[in-house]
């Protein structure tokens, strides 16, 4: 038998995960992301870079976050002990700002004094403002127009944060499109700008660097559930799109070989290409925007455009991590319809006063399938954003509840 | 020995500077694009790059970007590209270089594309999204079937990575003439020189100078630097500007001649 590789030692020096990830970009960006690198590894490797981070954590973002029993949710399923990761009740909302404070620590270390990022949701967007607005950056958000338009509300957070959003007309108006813009934005103005990418994608280091910055949710869940249950879950839950949070939580679970790992795909409204956004229906593995991993593409090789009625999860390609723990049977990816979203968000809403993000929802979606066979286990579930940023969304698609 | 470095050495012979000109291929139509390489090469253009339009361009401005989506919407695949490309060389013996993102080269696979590519008559392939860190598969596709790879360098690219490029690349060296996406500019950088000069250390290599070269004047300065200039986005958004314009052909023809004629050598 060959040795297996350890799955939490990777990436390799090259970035790679498995045949994944890499650095797959112009060779102007080149020299920008390996000077990310080494000032990266350098910082890891520095207590007083850590111990900053920690503090702010703590005091300013709230963690560590609850593991919270849902005891409701698991009665009204009637089988599966349900757990619940309080990401949402972080500051701004989801866990997006784990890794935003991270990387603005980073930017202030390297000198920057401007930082761009994209966003889809918004959620990454008003993270990324808000940490620019506590460490004194100037901040241009990307934001697809037809994110901005299904995300409003964060757009005006991110405008009252003091950031400049830029709408993005390319292509089809989302996350994909706003990277692209923020790469190009990088490109010309490398000198004093940070680019702080919001998920698990990208060029090395950016999918290891995020992943880092992330998995603190999974070492806090598994001390928590130890210590609620005395022993570990038996599936852990979480959404994909890039797959921030979700390897943020598998993480401290990969040595745990009895741990299931379950990762939930935006389903969207249909198994046709362009219809969703599960790369693990219809995908392939190719290159975008500096990483190869799995990506919905047509037959030519243009990159496929995506629906999700959740602009966090609308993104063509999964972080190449998610690829390489696909291939090797560690992390199984399945997928959550638009509608099975919403009904699971409207549940979580009932019956525990819980109203999360649509991203988030697509994680409590395939938890509510599997809890009534699952009696005995414990599920445990991240639930990775709060739902006031998607109240409009939910508003359009649950029009019976403005009628009462 | 390939067309391109055919072309290098006759320029050399001669005493004369190249000019390489981009087009997106497909743009405005698949149709209309061996008109336009014919157009190019009247007016004096040396080697024509083939640009395969892709969904997500990070490396190119706006002026590529809306050629690439022009071209995509008029049903360009890179099965198309190597059709033209193939009725190019029926009537021309001019070097002709796919430049391309990988995405849809690996979608193809990379060692069939190496040999249909030869087949249409295609001398070299540029990947702009492939480090040089991650082509060697891809550089031994292209060299079994004899074409020649080019790789960029830029202004910030590392000594290590300088050789590394030079190592790579056969034809010619592409040196990015300053940071940033592609698209025209009024000045150009003065990162250039030092450029020119490292890479001269390294390599016996022509070096070609391309990214924001839109002007005579600016054929003129670099041409007394390096073997070669390449134009893009100041012709893609002439082919943008006439799209409905009967007289296109002619106007990139002039234009092209107006370009060479910042080499001081009359076309």
């Amino acid at each position: 038998m060959t040795p297996q590789p350890d799955l939490s030692q990777q990436p390799d020096g090259g970035g790679h995960f498995g045949p994944y990830g890499g650095r797959y970009v112009p060779e102007v960006l080149m020299a920008p992301v390996e000077e990310l690198e080494a000032a990266y590894v350098t910082a890891r490797d520095d207590p007083a870079f850590q111990a900053e981070l920690a503090d702010l954590l703590h005091n300013y973002a709230g963690r560590p976050t609850p593991l919270y029993f849902a005891k409701n949710l698991s009665q009204k399923l009637g089988g599966a002990r349900i757990w619940l990761k309080r990401e949402d009740l972080l500051h701004t909302g989801a866990h997006k700002i784990n890794n935003c404070l991270g990387q603005a620590l980073l930017a202030r270390r390297m000198g920057k004094r401007r930082i761009i990022a994209e966003t889809g949701a918004g959620q990454h967007g008003v993270a990324t403002a808000t940490v620019c607005a506590l460490l004194n950056f100037d901040c241009v958000v990307y934001m697809g127009e037809e994110d901005m338009r299904r995300q409003r509300l964060n757009v005006f957070r991110m405008r009252l944060l003091g950031a400049k959003v830029v709408g993005v007309a390319n292509g089809s108006c989302t996350l994909k499109d706003a990277i692209s813009e923020a790469m190009r934005d990088w490109v010309s103005n490398v000198g004093d700008t940070y680019y702080l990418l919001g998920s698990a994608l990208g060029s090395h280091p950016y999918p290891m660097m995020v992943r880092d910055f992330h998995k603190v949710i999974g070492e806090e869940a598994r001390r928590q559930i130890l210590e609620a249950e005395g022993r570990l879950p038996d599936t852990i839950i979480a959404c994909v799109g890039g797959g921030s949070n979700a390897i943020g939580i598998f993480h401290a679970f990969l040595p745990d070989a009895a741990v299931e790992l379950v990762g939930v795909e935006a389903g969207g409204r249909g198994d046709a290409l362009g219809e969703h956004a599960a790369r693990y229906r219809g995908g392939a593995p190719g290159v975008l925007q500096g990483a190869y991993s799995f990506v919905l593409q047509d037959e030519h090789g243009q990159i496929a455009l995506t629906h999700s009625v959740s602009a966090g999860l609308d993104y063509a390609m999964i972080g190449p991590e998610h690829a390489w723990l696909h291939d090797r049977r560690r992390a199984e990816y399945t997928a959550a319809s638009d509608a099975e979203a919403l009904d699971a968000a409207r549940l979580l809403s009932h019956t525990e006063g819980i109203i999360p993000a649509l991203e988030s929802a697509h994680a409590v979606a395939e938890a509510v399938k599997r809890a009534p066979a699952a009696k005995g286990k414990i599920l445990l579930v991240n639930v990775s954003g709060r739902g006031d940023k998607d109240i409009d969304i939910y508003r359009e698609n649950l029009k019976e509840l403005d009628q009462a | 020995m390939t067309r391109i470095a055919g072309l290098f050495d006759c320029l050399k012979r001669e005493g004369r500077k190249g000019l390489i000109a981009y087009i997106t291929t497909g743009d405005p139509s698949p149709e209309r694009t061996p008109a336009l390489v014919e157009a190019l090469l009247r007016g004096g253009a040396d080697l024509i790059e083939l640009g395969v339009p892709f969904s997500d361009p990070i490396a190119d401005g706006p002026v590529i970007q809306r050629a690439g989506e022009r071209a995509l919407k008029a049903g360009t695949t890179l099965h198309t590209v190597l059709d033209i490309a193939g009725q190019i060389r029926e009537r021309s013996q001019a070097p002709l270089l796919l430049f391309t993102y990988l995405n849809p080269v690996m979608r193809y696979g990379l060692d069939r594309l190496a040999g249909d590519a030869a087949g249409c008559g295609i001398d070299g392939c540029l990947l702009i999204d492939a480090s040089v860190e991650e082509a060697h598969e891809y550089v031994g596709a292209m060299h079994r079937h004899g074409l020649d790879t080019v790789f960029l360098a830029a202004p910030t690219s590392t000594p290590r990575r300088q050789k590394l490029v030079a190592q790579y690349s056969t034809g010619f060296v592409y040196l990015v003439s300053r940071t940033g996406v592609t698209g025209e500019r009024d000045s150009l950088s003065d990162a250039v020189a030092p450029l020119v000069r490292s890479m001269r250390a390294i390599t016996d290599l022509p070096l070609a100078v391309g990214f924001g070269i839109s002007k005579p004047e600016h054929v003129t300065e670099l041409g007394r630097q390096v073997e070669a200039v390449v134009v893009g986005s100041a012709f893609v958004r002439l082919i943008e500007r006439n799209l409905d314009n009967p007289s296109l052909e002619i106007q990139l023809e002039s234009f092209t001649r107006e370009l060479k004629h910042g080499f001081g050598v009359p076309a």
